[in-house]
């Protein structure tokens, strides 16, 4: 039985689970299924099940289970997926219910990360659209084909709604569970018809969220909630400063705390193993280790911002070149030039990294909020001594990410192997929690990064020059992703600023990549979280010295890109940017970036005390993102976003002095507050194209444009964030 | 060691080290895993619990504080006002992650049992502890005065 793990609410579940034996435990260890409006979370998959495609199982009892290939996280994957499977079949929704994919590349690589498997890029909705839309109409056309022969009419004089068949002419019916086993029976038809978008009822219409009721009443589930019996908890101790090694440690005093089973070394640190979360803190509070710190990063990041700046002098390696920006600037009748500074950024999601797992000689078992299942799998794999096929993954719902969990070293997931590892590889389920100061001191920071812009205007006021150098870290170098790396051009490093979207006839962006010891990561909206902030700012310092107003600056650049100027105008328009003045004390800021092939523009309104405390009243969004497939969820991730990027802006750094980190917990890592959440307004762009994703491009904007309001309130630039910095200084 | 307290409104005694923070003893000893841990120093409010009606941070809070007391966990939330948090919380699509919320409804339940009308400042006194990476800030704050509107309806 693999049935422990599972929190059920109350023991009536627990003795159902238990007696059905071997079924529920297969369904089980398919991975955790939700249980929609019914919670029938946990029932077993019924005898005569349908199982057309990887993506779909529809059950005798009328159940349909939607395959999710991408974690949940927060920005509605399963929902959106089982959205577009059920539009196809015209499935009932109530009876819907999402469970995770095992890690299987072959049936469940991300489309848009070739073989694959995990979620990124806000791509759940670009990649799956096609695919699912396809495992939906198939799923159909067998059901019909069902009910065609079952009746012997013509598929033609069927249709379908609300998970039922019907024959009009004969007055008919069947629901879809009656005709699962005889669907079954037939061949999945090569091509199908898909839907007419303007027959869409779910698809842009206000499907629910599979996962709200489960996270509104604290039974859902996630890695923190998983309890075996006999399961054991490990906290790691790890280096305080990024590249030091154990030297020795002296585990007699972790040893003699209560509750405390082993302490063993790791390649990663020295690990406490417990009979719980508050023996194994007590025990690595005990602990005593002897760090060697010879390569160890021991600069402090002010040292390095200074060395960031110095390269930027330097020429760097062309990102984009067109026309001949230096000798554009020379020439022209007005010169703009900015700097801008980015920190360090912990992706702080609220629920610290941690993973169980399961290891024997055969096997290795690991249930985790995991994003990249199938490299998870194959790191997992290696610290085991084990082959891929021998691990099996469980994705459970992770309590945040922002890109966190993506990561090609798969770093908490090696660190909870090796731990199982070296307490023998005796199948004793392992929790590994990280805490808050863990994750805080951890790594894996969205990088540093230091822009420098110049821009030449001509004497009509026309830009005819733009020159952008970026210094900083690559996401990807000396990770299993590094052949991405083109020319020395880490295409994260410069998206949002090589593919400026603003016509400006000569055009020269530059990077110079830089290496430090403090590991790094990609971050929500990934380099447009810095590049969106260095462009949208500076053009509305361009705009401001052309002396034209910002909004109408960029929309005249923009004819040529009509999605973005459409989201500009759309934005502009919604905050009264016009036609409505802000009092004294308020000012408006606009900003537009796209992001993973989603345009999003929003207005930002501030007011500054006479103090200069910045509060940021009203955020008016437009976004287009294509096919809108959940506008409430669009609206939900455009709000999000906004926070998430405001809170960095106005508060987030991780900073180093002498290699360590100065922040440990939520009172120095500050982030965004309920009190600090400015009303947001959100207006999508109806579309029929292809969707685009929603996660994470909302927090590209936000930053500029809140820069750009206070400059129209004060006067005064931004140029290192975050804000709180300036007031400091 | 044992504590004994009234937890969800039944007689409960753990056998744990009384200086083990509720949040582990609720979790870890009686099972009950819909409190979250977010940063282990009342920073975040994950682990917001009730304590007599009060909104407290159970990672901070020692068993032994409880000693004799009224814990309530999202489990066992009853009242008025906390069924219509719920109610609003799915009306109002408020989760996203999801993992700070049994949190953020514990300090919203708290709110509205001792001020059934809360104003956008009361709000903000009462939910500033909660943090949400997520920023579901504004429907919070929507589902709370929708909340507030059904009690009174």
């Amino acid at each position: 039985m693999t049935t422990d793990f599972i929190d059920t609410p109350s023991s009536a579940r627990r003795g159902f689970l238990k007696s059905v034996g071997a079924t529920t435990a297969m369904a089980l260890t398919i991975g955790f299924v939700w249980g929609g409006t019914t919670r029938r979370a946990f029932a077993a998959p019924v005898a005569d099940t349908f199982t057309p495609n990887a993506f779909l199982r529809i059950g005798s009892d009328n159940s349909v289970t939607v395959i999710a290939k991408h974690v949940e996280l927060g920005q509605g994957a399963y929902t959106g997926i089982a959205t577009i499977v059920a539009e196809e079949l015209d499935a009932d929704w109530t009876r819907i219910r999402v469970e995770s994919a095992p890690a299987d590349a072959k049936r469940y690589a991300n489309l848009a990360f070739g073989t694959l498997q995990g979620t990124g890029g806000s791509s759940a909705m670009a990649n799956s659209w096609m695919q699912l839309r396809e495992a939906g109409a198939k799923a159909r056309a067998m059901l019909l084909a069902a009910a065609a022969k079952k009746w012997q009419v013509p598929v033609s004089e069927l249709t379908t709604e609300n998970g039922t068949v019907y024959h009009a002419p004969t007055k008919r019916r069947a629901t879809f569970g009656s005709l699962a086993s005889a669907a079954a029976a037939l061949p999945v038809p090569s091509t199908v018809t898909l839907k007419d978008p303007k027959d869409f009822k779910l698809i842009g219409g206000h499907a629910p969220r599979v996962d709200v009721p489960a996270k509104s009443h604290g039974t859902a589930q996630f890695t923190l909630d998983v309890a075996f019996p006999g399961m054991l908890v490990a906290l790691l101790q790890r280096p305080p400063l990024f590249g030091a090694t154990v030297k020795s440690y002296d585990a007699s005093a972790a040893k003699a705390v209560p509750g405390v089973v082993n302490v063993v070394q790791v390649p990663g640190g020295v690990a406490v193993v417990a009979k719980g979360f508050w023996a194994a803190k007590q025990g690595r509070d005990a602990l005593k280790v002897e760090w060697d710190d010879t390569h160890a990063e021991k600069r402090s990041s002010a040292a390095i911002m200074d060395e960031y700046r110095r390269v930027a002098e330097q020429p760097g390696r062309p990102a984009r070149v067109e026309g001949d920006a230096s000798k554009a600037i020379q020439g022209a009748a007005r010169t703009v030039s900015a700097s801008y500074e980015f920190p360090y950024l912990a992706h702080a999601p609220m629920e610290p990294l941690d993973a169980v797992v399961k290891l024997s000689a055969e096997r290795c078992e690991i249930w985790a909020g995991d994003q990249f299942q199938t490299i998870d799998q194959s790191n997992a794999a290696r610290t085991a001594g084990l082959k891929p096929e021998q691990v099996s993954i469980h994705t459970l719902y992770a309590g945040g990410s922002f890109g966190r969990r993506a990561n090609a070293r798969s770093d908490y997931i090696v660190e909870a192997v090796s731990i199982a590892k070296a307490l023998g590889a005796n199948g004793t389920p392992i929790k590994l929690q990280w805490t808050r100061e863990d994750d805080i001191h951890g790594g894996l920071y969205r990088p540093m990064y230091f822009h420098k812009l110049e821009a030449g205007l001509n004497a009509q006021g026309q830009l005819t020059g733009w020159k952008h150098v970026i210094v900083g870290q690559s996401i990807l170098a000396d990770t299993p992703f590094t052949a991405m790396v083109k020319d020395g051009i880490d295409s994260t490093s410069v998206e949002g600023a090589a593919n400026i979207a603003y016509a400006i006839p000569n055009i020269d962006v530059q990077l110079s990549t830089t290496r430090t010891g403090v590991p790094v990561l990609w971050w929500r909206v990934v380099g447009s979280s810095h590049t969106a902030f260095a462009v949208e700012a500076f053009i509305d310092e361009v705009a401001h010295t052309a002396g034209q107003d910002p909004y109408t600056f960029r929309r005249n650049l923009l004819a040529h890109n009509p999605r973005m100027k459409a989201v500009l105008e759309l934005a502009a328009d919604k905050a009264g940017w016009t036609n409505t003045p802000l009092p004294p004390g308020k000012g408006r800021g606009i900003a537009v970036a796209e992001a993973f092939k989603t345009y999003v523009a929003q207005v930002a309104e501030v007011s500054v005390d006479k103090d200069g405390k910045v509060k940021v009243d009203r955020v008016v969004c437009a976004v287009d993102c294509g096919t809108p497939i959940n506008p409430d969820n669009i609206v939900a991730q455009m709000e999000g976003g906004i926070g998430f990027g405001l809170g960095a802006v106005l508060h987030g750094a991780i900073t180093l002095k002498d290699g360590r980190v100065e922040q440990n917990n939520f009172d120095g890592y500050q982030v965004l507050r309920i009190d600090e959440m400015p009303k947001v307004e959100v207006h999508i762009v109806p579309s029929t194209l292809a969707p685009t994703g929603v996660g994470e491009p909302g927090v590209a904007p936000v930053g500029p444009a809140v820069a750009n309001a206070i400059f129209a309130a004060t006067g005064k630039r931004v140029h290192v964030l975050p804000f709180a910095t300036q007031n400091e200084a | 060691m044992s504590t004994s307290f009234v937890l969800n409104g039944k007689p409960t005694t753990l056998d744990a080290d009384p200086n083990m923070p509720l949040l582990w003893a609720v979790r870890e000893v009686a099972g009950l895993h819909g409190t979250k841990f977010g940063c282990g120093m009342a920073q975040c409010g994950a682990c917001t619990v009730h304590l007599e009606g009060q909104a407290i941070r159970s990672c901070v809070t020692p068993l032994s504080a409880v000693a004799g007391r009224h814990v309530t966990t999202i489990e066992g939330l009853q009242s008025k006002p906390a069924k219509a948090v719920q109610a609003a919380w799915i009306k109002l699509q408020v989760p996203q992650c999801g993992y700070c919320q049994s949190g953020q409804i514990m300090s919203a339940t708290a709110l509205l049992e001792h001020n059934p009308t809360p104003s956008d400042a009361d709000i903000n006194a009462a939910m500033s502890g909660n943090i949400c990476r997520c920023a579901t800030y504004p429907r919070i704050r929507a589902a709370i005065h929708a909340a507030a509107d059904s009690i009174k309806g």
